[in-house]
């Protein structure tokens, strides 16, 4: 029974990771703008993924 | 006369989608309205980027509407207004600013915007926020410059909206939010402490093993110390403030409610008398927080607190002798002469040096016509000059203005305490007295046999009594009210205001641009019927001008008018006169163009232009104001409920329309900013609770001095004055309905008040009986705030259905 002590504290520690991502999630401001990476997923394949060298003036 | 056919689907711009009315251009089978609009069609297709056009149909904005002045953004190289545009935190030779684009508004804009490193060079990093139209760009310093930037975004139709006021908000915000992140260790602890309270809970008669129990105890006191300490610091904070300076609000029971909870938890597990309430405890600060984080919603692209300043350009043009250079407005000092050219503002009031320019005042008055002034003349700041670029010598400081002076108000500077606020406050005191008094004496009644029961019961009732749902009924009914408002066009600054909007008892209208659609005139003509021929040489003629009238009336004819003119000349505050072909064509007043006593009488309404062709007068053009659509069922349908006011920066013209929906004492016309500050000021002293509905400059103080102030705005992303609320004009015929929904918002406010204070009578029953176990409390706390928050949303969901704000 005392591996229960241990598994708690497990899971314990894992959810303290996720606290952990959620406050750096918020940090790194994945809240700030939750509607334009929902726009960038319509870009998959277009040509602005890789910059051209030449720059037409 | 020969027209071109075009098949339907060609007549519209392939870049912007208008319809090219005027003339065709063609490119590649591609049509555009304008130049403007193949320029930049043209820079996409040479830099390979025509994706643009794939993404969204006709995605483009036209530039045409600014002429591209060469030197226009000038004022950019300047290392003074640089620093003020650009973020402070410079990682070595990259730059980072943020431009606010009102353009954005599809995929195909972000999408061009976040490639912008392939039009020029030196861009880093470029990333769009989508809702708040703002565009961030990383540059380096010595490949481009901001100038260069704001150039090339304004080539392409996006032109940054660079003002004074803008600069200092432009900044990066940080990211992080305390509220959120207090909800986050709350969740967090709340949802473990309940896992480690469970056991206990199921384990039936025969509990759990000791050893297991107290680990359990002792885990969940562990849990509640973060919850404690940083959750609810606040609560406790606010509590000890109330307690301390004897002001009762609804902090201090909850308060009290928190350190019983947590004090009488901790005190069983540290004795091993029992297993404590930390479940219910963790999960009492979670729903309170997270009422506290539903009410507080926020618009990311709307601004309600806007002064003059974000209508203000960044920087002006002084002239020193022959030398021009740009030169910050805040640093303008009497004495400077400056260089305003046509479609900008003044940006402090100054004295005319040039012989004439011609002024329009629209925001600042609301007058819908420009006027002219003449050498010497004062002009005031905000006014934006038409035509002719003018040279001015300031008079005063930019913050010294006419304008900006009615900022010094003291309307502004008021703060409006919740009303619901208010009445739980004075209700909390009375509630926190009985709290008190019921677990005293039921504490003395089990005194005399039990002095332990005694003190769990007293410390049970306060545990117990702790307002915590009535505490979420007011942001859980309001904070979904404003979501369902913003979702039908009306975003309101917050929660407060629709318990503002159901004590109102008048409605004050400002006229033009709010009961009118600001740029649209409609045009009538009487007199000689034109021919086709005449027709197109006045649309020449007009399109010469740049005077407003010219402009609409222009719009008006439907011609093309690209007939050459020769011999133009313009009178200021008169009209026009111009060679096209073989004929003389003149346009303006009555004056200029035929005898006195001729043509129409001057007392009709709306501004009439007459025209006149090789000296034979041949009648006139009536443009007056269009209303919205709807709007006259919606003053019916106000009126009936409501005083209705009007109070016009404009002349009286329309008075005869108007006279059917307000009364004619009611209706005040020529009103100055000021004017109708004061005006709406007096009202409360007459006990009326006046709303206010402008749109302009001009109105931002009658805005601010009325109990509610709704701007109406054509484009919420665009600007609006300081208000209270911004209502879309597309949906102003909606108004009525608003009004019904915020108060039926109310009163479901307080049928959740009432829900939530039998919960707590539930409660004490089983608390001054000492039948509070941890086993009732968790279920009746989550069970309380769960019910009231779940039965606050509904109500409002279904009384916006039934006053049909929302289908």
């Amino acid at each position: 029974m005392s591996a229960l002590y241990l598994l708690v504290g497990f899971s314990l520690l894992i959810a303290l990771v996720f606290l952990a991502a959620f406050f750096w999630a918020m940090r790194n401001g994945q809240y700030e703008d939750t509607y334009t990476p929902a726009l960038r997923v319509l870009f998959d394949g277009r040509k602005s993924a890789k910059p051209s060298k030449e720059i037409v003036p | 006369m020969n027209i071109k056919v075009l098949p339907a689907q060609a007549k519209s711009c392939f870049h912007c989608g208008v319809d090219c009315l005027d003339r065709v251009l063609a490119s590649d089978d591609k049509c555009f309205c304008c130049n403007g609009c193949q320029t930049v069609y043209d820079i996409l297709r040479a830099n390979d980027l025509e994706d643009y056009y794939a993404l969204e149909d006709r995605p483009g904005t036209s530039p045409k509407e600014r002429a591209g002045r060469k030197g226009e953004f000038a004022y950019l190289d300047d290392a003074q207004v640089e620093r003020m545009l650009l973020d402070g935190d410079v990682q070595g030779a990259v730059q980072q600013v943020r431009l606010r684009l009102p353009q954005i508004h599809c995929a195909s804009c972000v999408w061009l915007l976040e490639s912008l490193d392939r039009l020029d060079a030196g861009v880093v990093r470029a990333e769009v926020d989508f809702m708040r139209r703002e565009l961030a760009v990383g540059f380096a310093a010595e490949r481009t410059s901001l100038r260069r930037l704001v150039e090339l975004l304004a080539s392409l139709g996006y032109e940054p909206e660079i003002t004074l006021g803008g600069a200092a908000t432009n900044k990066k915000r940080l990211g992080g939010d305390a509220l959120v992140r207090k909800v986050g260790v709350a969740g967090f602890c709340f949802g473990n402490a309940m896992l480690f309270s469970l056991p206990e809970y199921l384990a039936g008669p025969e509990g759990v093993a000791v050893e297991w129990k107290r680990f359990f105890c002792w885990a969940n006191l562990l849990l509640a110390l973060p919850v404690l300490f940083y959750s609810a610091a606040d609560y406790l904070a606010a509590g000890w403030r109330g307690l301390s300076k004897w002001i009762i609000s609804i902090e201090v029971p909850i308060a009290l409610g928190i350190v019983a909870l947590f004090g009488r938890s901790a005190y069983e597990i540290f004795a091993g008398v029992g297993s404590g309430y930390m479940d219910s405890f963790t999960g009492l600060l979670f729903f309170l927080l997270l009422g506290k984080v539903f009410q507080r919603r926020t618009f990311d692209a709307l601004s309600f607190d806007r002064d003059y300043r974000s209508y203000f350009p960044l920087a002006a043009t002084v002239r020193e002798g022959a030398a021009e250079r740009s030169v910050p407005v805040a640093e303008l000092v009497p004495g400077q002469c400056i260089f305003v050219r046509h479609g900008e503002l003044i940006p402090a009031d100054s004295r005319l040096r040039s012989p004439w320019v011609r002024i329009d005042y629209s925001y600042v008055t609301g007058e819908a016509e420009p006027v002219a002034a003449v050498r010497g003349e004062t002009l005031h700041a905000g006014g934006r000059v038409c035509g002719l670029a003018a040279e001015m010598e300031i008079s005063k400081e930019v913050s010294q203005s006419q304008l900006a002076r009615l900022w010094d108000h003291p309307a502004f500077r008021k703060k409006r305490g919740s009303e619901f606020e208010q009445r739980v406050n004075a209700f909390s005191k009375y509630f926190t007295g009985a709290v008190l008094a019921i677990a005293t004496l039921a504490a003395l009644y089990w005194a005399g046999s039990d002095a332990r029961m005694a003190v769990h019961v007293f410390t049970s009732v306060l545990i117990i009594a702790c307002p915590c749902a009535l505490a979420l009924s007011t942001p859980f009914a309001l904070g979904t009210a404003l979501g369902i408002l913003a979702r039908s066009g009306l975003f309101l600054k917050n929660a407060q205001i629709i318990e503002q909007l159901t004590h109102i008892d008048t409605i004050v209208f400002d006229k033009t641009g709010t009961l009118t659609r600001a740029r649209d005139n409609e045009i009538g003509y009487e007199g000689t019927a034109l021919a086709e021929s005449e027709r197109e040489g006045l649309a020449a003629v007009l399109r010469n001008s740049a005077h407003p009238l010219s402009r609409s009336l222009l719009q008006g004819l439907a011609a093309v008018g690209d007939g050459v003119v020769s011999d133009f000349e313009e009178v200021p505050g008169r009209g026009l006169r111009a060679r096209v072909g073989a004929a003389e064509v003149m346009a303006g007043s009555r004056e200029w163009v035929g005898e006195a006593g001729q043509g129409a009488d001057p007392r009709l309404p709306g501004a009439q232009v007459h025209v006149a062709v090789d000296g034979d007068y041949r009648g006139f053009f009536r443009l007056g104001n269009v209303y919205r659509q709807g709007i006259g069922p919606v003053l019916e349908a106000l009126g009936e409920r409501y005083r209705l006011l009007l109070l016009s920066g404009d002349n009286d013209r329309e008075r005869e329309k108007l006279s059917a929906f307000f009364a004619v004492d009611d209706m005040r016309f020529g009103q100055s900013p000021t004017d109708k500050l004061e005006f709406v000021g007096t009202l409360p002293t007459s006990g009326h609770n006046a709303l206010m509905v402008g749109d302009g400059l001009n109105d931002a103080g009658a805005l601010q001095a009325s109990a509610v102030g709704i701007a109406v705005s054509e484009n919420t992303s665009v600007f609006s004055p300081a208000c209270d609320g911004i209502l879309q004009a597309e949906h102003l015929q909606r108004l009525p309905r608003f009004l019904r929904f915020a108060t039926g918002a109310n009163r479901i406010v307080v049928a959740s008040m009432v829900l939530s204070l039998l919960y707590n009578a539930v409660g004490l029953s089983f608390a001054v009986q000492g039948a509070l176990s941890p086993l009732v409390s968790a279920i009746l706390m989550p069970l309380s705030s769960i019910s009231v928050m779940a039965f606050a949303t509904g109500a409002t969901r279904l009384a916006a259905r039934y006053t049909g704000v929302e289908r």
